[in-house]
């Protein structure tokens, strides 16, 4: 008998949600000792599927049909007490954001002595020495001091650890992680993988993964589930799945996994268009005791530069300085040492006023496809006005605007839509649109990509790749993604704690990385033994 | 408009609209109903009301109709609750707007004075100016916005605080954008919503900071206003308390109509937060 069975499991939306159901007949089951990915984009009902088998949906969101059956009992039914017992003992979840899902004001070692406290009658030192034992389990250096630690004196993998420790306290026979490694960086991501798969061996705990990331799942499951708006569309063995995915959507997701090898671009040379020059930035935390003054320094004399038509990859994870260096390229921060040339020009030396008027030759993507584009104004609006602040009539910069529009391949009919009308897709390509509007010679993308779907993502890709031919543009491509810098650039710096480790060309640094933080960072891409066996980008989904 | 639809679903708040509808009618037809000086004599002093059909709220102590006083009375408050509003809310927005935008040392400078402001008690700083320049009409209002600004300094200052360092502030700075347009034309759109809600309590207190005045013969005595009603009644409120009592409900139910007003704006403006 399968462990957790789900037969046909139907979830209603409140009424006006963009479709009836969340989640429509979904049906799969889970041995024990087995992990089982489900895989899908935002939207595609993989979280509540997960929050449907701990009996922690929304509210006014109910399962309307189906069966959830642990160990052969429906779960659905139950009432709240009932599942309460359940929760903790014999399902653990793990969840995605560890610093939300830990309570900050207590201390690590009371948040897991409080499962045992929950549902076992053990004396205050026994629990002591199991949370011990537990902190040890997951490897957490020095466990006694992690105990007493809070929340915030832990890094981010850390504190995933210390989550992962008390969803297993009670040894549930069910784990739940609902992606549980998107927050955390690529190297303490690949160390939390490990974790999980290695005490899921040990003791042979059943695991329910939810996961957007295919290199995740070629790295950790048994099998695999793909979802996409509800509807199971496909399910197999994992080895099955990745190498012969079936459903044109499964294809086109993996066909949107960008492969770890450059395509082969010929690198561009020349004269340096954009030059960095022994950059240095320090942020410093005031306070007028000299004890709680504390100076970071997150740009350490950094020195790389572009030729013009080339495209600068900078990677690094979080705390790495790569996106302070690119406010100060734009100057919305500014460095206390270094120049930054274009064509020769140091912008650092330029007045406020004369920024104001070389403003259009340097232009930025952001990250957040939500935050990056003001709510209250209409989109046209939005992409004319760099033009109209620098001159331009507005007649003709809503013209120019429209243009732009059909160039990102948008509407143009959309243009006095506002915002929150567009996906997270189409609002990157309207800030991309708002940033071509000036004419830059330089575009500064800050992980343009990352907030976006796996498909959509490869999407905007393509349209980068495309519009840099078109125009003729020199791009910095900042990221913490290995395989969409293979994709996208060709010279490459590799950034830790505000300092190039190692930069050149970007082919050559794949082929073969000569510093041992460089090799860290290929080692810990999710999914690296495995190439698609779809060519990327060759197939999208409808 | 889902705006509206929102504002009308919640019954709390289109009771609210109802009584502010109520107040402003009786302000715009006080001259049509009662085209007489509200402050002149009309009858009998101390009459109750509903005893003389002539006035049915009765007369006051010194033998003034109270329904003229109470309806032309209406003009005074809402004027000075709006007006001391606007003052308000115009003092805080610049300055709590120029602190959250630019921050070190502006911020610092600005945020203190806003402290000096807020502790003072904000009636004692009332009286010290009505004091120093006067109790006419225009100066009392002025004098009501000078002291209830701090908070919508502090809030305008606390929403820039989150919004300046969201993408699309960085966005306009990369265009060039100057400041000024940055802070006023960006920013402050999307500051706005909980200051508009704000501004209902500015107005009931401004409302309520008047007829304390006036309770204490302090706002201007050539104006009807109803502080003023209440300060003449309360030489007789043991026996004749209905002259007292009068505007104490009427300024009572404005008052509650404005911030149930302004609860309702709030619900309809954050769809999100209702019932939490």
């Amino acid at each position: 008998m399968s462990l957790l069975a789900i037969e046909g499991l139907t979830v209603a939306l409140p009424k006006g949600a963009d479709r009836p159901h969340a989640l429509e007949s979904v049906s799969f089951s889970l041995k024990a000792g087995e992990i089982l990915c489900v895989v899908g984009e935002s939207g595609s009902g993989k979280s509540l599927t997960a929050g449907a088998v701990m009996g922690l949906l929304p509210d006014g969101v109910v399962a309307t049909a189906g069966a959830i059956r642990y160990l052969g009992r429906d779960l659905l039914p139950l009432p709240a007490a009932e599942m309460r017992r359940l929760r903790g003992r014999d399902i653990g979840m793990v969840f995605q954001e560890p610093m939300t899902a830990l309570n900050p004001l207590r201390s690590i070692g009371s948040q897991i002595a409080e499962m045992f406290r929950t549902h076992t009658r053990l004396s205050g030192r026994e629990i002591d020495a199991r949370v011990l034992a537990l902190l040890e389990q997951v490897r957490i250096p020095d466990p006694a001091a992690a105990a007493r630690a809070y929340p915030h004196e832990l890094s981010g993998g850390q504190r995933q650890r210390a989550m992962i420790a008390m969803a297993l306290a009670l040894e549930p026979k069910l784990l739940i992680c609902d992606e549980p490694t998107t927050a955390l960086d690529v190297t303490t991501q690949a160390q939390i993988l490990a974790l999980i798969r290695d005490l899921q061996r040990r003791t042979g705990t059943a695991v329910l993964f939810i996961t957007h990331d295919f290199g995740v799942v070629a790295d950790i499951a048994d099998r695999v589930a793909v979802m996409r708006r509800g509807i199971l569309v496909e399910q197999g063995p994992a080895a099955e799945v990745l190498n012969n995915p079936q459903h044109p959507y499964t294809r086109a997701l993996v066909a949107a996994v960008p492969p770890l090898t450059p395509p082969g671009r010929p690198s561009v040379t020349g004269a340096p268009f954009l030059e960095i020059d022994r950059v240095s930035k320090t942020y410093r935390k005031g306070g007028l005791l000299r004890r709680s003054r504390r100076v970071t320094h997150a740009v350490k004399e950094v020195s790389l530069s572009l030729p013009r038509g080339g495209t600068l990859g900078i990677v690094g994870e979080s705390g790495s300085g790569k996106s302070t260096l690119a406010r100060c390229i734009l100057r919305l921060l500014d460095p206390e040492t270094g120049e930054i040339r274009l064509d020769g020009q140091d912008r650092l030396a330029l007045s406020k006023e004369a920024l104001r008027r070389e403003a259009r030759r340097v232009q930025m993507v952001f990250q957040d496809p939500f935050a990056s584009l003001n709510p209250r104004r209409r989109v046209g609006e939005l992409v004319a006005q760099g033009p109209i602040i620098h001159g331009t009539p507005r007649a003709e910069a809503m013209e120019r605007a429209r243009e732009l529009f059909s160039l990102v391949g948008l509407d143009p009919a959309a243009l006095d839509r506002f915002p929150h009308e567009f996906s997270g897709g189409q609002r990157q390509r309207i800030g991309l649109a708002r940033a071509l509007a000036l004419r830059p010679d330089v575009l500064v993308a800050d992980e343009p990509v990352s907030a976006l779907d796996v498909s959509v993502q490869a999407q905007v890709l393509k349209l980068l790749v495309q519009l840099r031919e078109q125009l003729g543009l020199s791009m910095v491509f900042i990221t913490h993604d290995l395989r969409v810098a293979a994709q996208l650039c060709d010279q490459l710096a590799v950034m830790r704690q505000g300092e190039v480790v190692e930069h050149g060309p970007a082919a050559a640094i794949f082929a073969d990385p000569q510093h041992e933080y460089t090799r860290a960072l290929m080692a810990a891409v999710p999914g690296k033994g495995w190439t698609p066996p779809v060519a990327f980008g060759s197939e999208e989904a409808a | 408009m889902g705006f509206l639809k929102r504002y009308a679903r919640n019954p709390a708040a289109v009771i609210g609209l109802l009584l502010v509808l109520a107040v402003i009618a009786m302000a715009v037809s006080a001259s049509w109903i009662f085209p007489r000086d509200p402050l002149s004599l009309a009858g009998r002093p101390l009459q109750w009301p509903l005893d003389n059909p002539r006035f049915w709220l009765g007369t006051d102590n010194t033998g003034r109709d109270i329904a003229a006083q109470i309806f032309h009375g209406a003009r005074t408050s809402l004027l000075i609750g709006l007006v001391a509003t606007v003052v308000a809310i115009g003092i805080g927005i610049v300055i709590g707007a120029v602190a959250g935008y630019y921050g070190g040392w502006v911020d610092d400078l600005l945020m203190r004075i806003t402290e000096a402001f807020q502790t003072l008690p904000n009636f004692l700083l009332l009286l010290v100016l009505v004091a120093v320049f006067g109790s006419n009409i225009t100066f009392v209002t002025v004098a009501i916005g000078i002291v209830s600004w701090p908070p919508s300094a502090r809030l305008t200052r606390a929403e820039f605080l989150t919004l300046r360092n969201r993408e699309f502030v960085q966005a306009c700075r990369v265009l060039g954008m100057r400041d000024r347009q940055i802070i006023f034309r960006e920013i402050l759109p999307n500051a706005l919503p909980p200051i508009i809600v704000y501004a209902s309590v500015i107005m009931a207190v401004a409302i309520l900071l008047e007829s304390a005045l006036a309770f204490l013969n302090l706002s201007d005595p050539n104006i009807p206003s109803w502080g003023n009603l209440i300060g003449a009644g309360k030489g007789v409120l043991r026996v004749h308390w209905y002259v007292s009592a009068i505007p104490g409900l009427v300024i009572l139910l404005t008052v509650l109509g404005v911030s149930l007003v302004g609860q309702g704006l709030n619900d309809a403006l954050n769809p999100r937060l209702k019932g939490r």
